[in-house]
């Protein structure tokens, strides 16, 4: 699935903590084929685990009516992850920085931080309703191109 | 996995023994009412040995974050043990490594109680 050009693997996902584990697992596979090392895939899967949290928990609240749609694609430069949720929208400028003395003891509000800590390059699109965030991770060239 | 507890006492130090993932729906639910429990309890020294946390997401250290302040304002101290690699850097990464009183050794964290 995630070999370069394998095409790119679509989900629709009930607004429930088990999409959130399944879109975990599958963004794990799609680090694990690539070859990402241990710590990229941690952290990749956990960029891509909190989006799906957002997307679940504060996109859709778990609204059995609304669904997750994720998709996965290794495009032989970078991996390409998508999560989308049909909830109110959000605005990235509008969240605290969490490293601000006044948040940093805040219980909540590292998820995004997080995301963007991780990911290479990451996309806001409003959908009306929900939001899209595209998660990319550039991979290195294969030895001896450049 | 799912975050498994284990409690010891050691020197009148209550040791949690946290083995598993600390997540969303997983292990946060769990350490706070560890937490709880012990602060009701009337326990003031409480570590957290977290050496076999193969992972935390950031519910997890929302957890982490809410469990010191808990105990800070019940007048507990509450201190880390043992962190993974990947605990450490996403505790680096957030700031928050520098709020915590961290050890490396058990020996250590226990005497720093006295």
């Amino acid at each position: 699935m995630s070999k370069p050009g394998a095409g790119r693997l679509e989900f629709s996902l009930n607004s429930t903590m088990e999409s959130v584990g399944e879109v975990e697992a599958t963004a794990d596979k799609l680090a694990a084929e690539a070859g990402l090392d241990e710590d990229e895939r941690f952290r990749l899967t956990m960029a891509v685990r909190e989006a799906a949290v957002n997307a679940v928990l504060h996109g859709n609240d778990y609204d059995p009516k609304k669904l997750v749609k994720a998709s996965f694609e290794n495009t032989g430069k970078s991996l390409v992850i998508t999560i989308a949720d049909e909830g109110e929208g959000l605005d990235p400028e509008r969240i605290p920085d969490p490293l601000a003395p006044e948040n940093l003891m805040r219980g909540t509000g590292r998820g995004i931080f997080l995301i963007r800590s991780f990911m290479d390059e990451v996309h806001f699109r409003q959908l009306h309703p929900g939001t899209e965030l595209t998660l990319v991770k550039h991979l290195a060239p294969p030895e001896g191109k450049t | 996995m799912a975050l498994t507890i284990a409690s010891r006492e050691v020197d009148g130090i209550t040791v949690l023994d946290l083995s598993g993932r600390i997540t969303l729906g997983e292990g946060s639910v769990q350490l706070r009412e560890a937490i709880r429990d012990l602060i009701s309890k009337g326990q003031k020294m409480i570590l957290l040995n977290l050496g076999d946390v193969s992972y935390i997401d950031s519910s997890g250290l929302g957890e982490l974050v809410s469990a010191f302040t808990t105990s800070k304002n019940q007048g507990a101290a509450l201190k880390l043990l043992n962190l993974t690699k990947k605990v450490k850097d996403v505790l680096q990464l957030t700031k928050l490594y520098t709020v915590f009183d961290i050890y490396d050794d058990e020996a250590t964290a226990i005497a720093s109680y006295k």
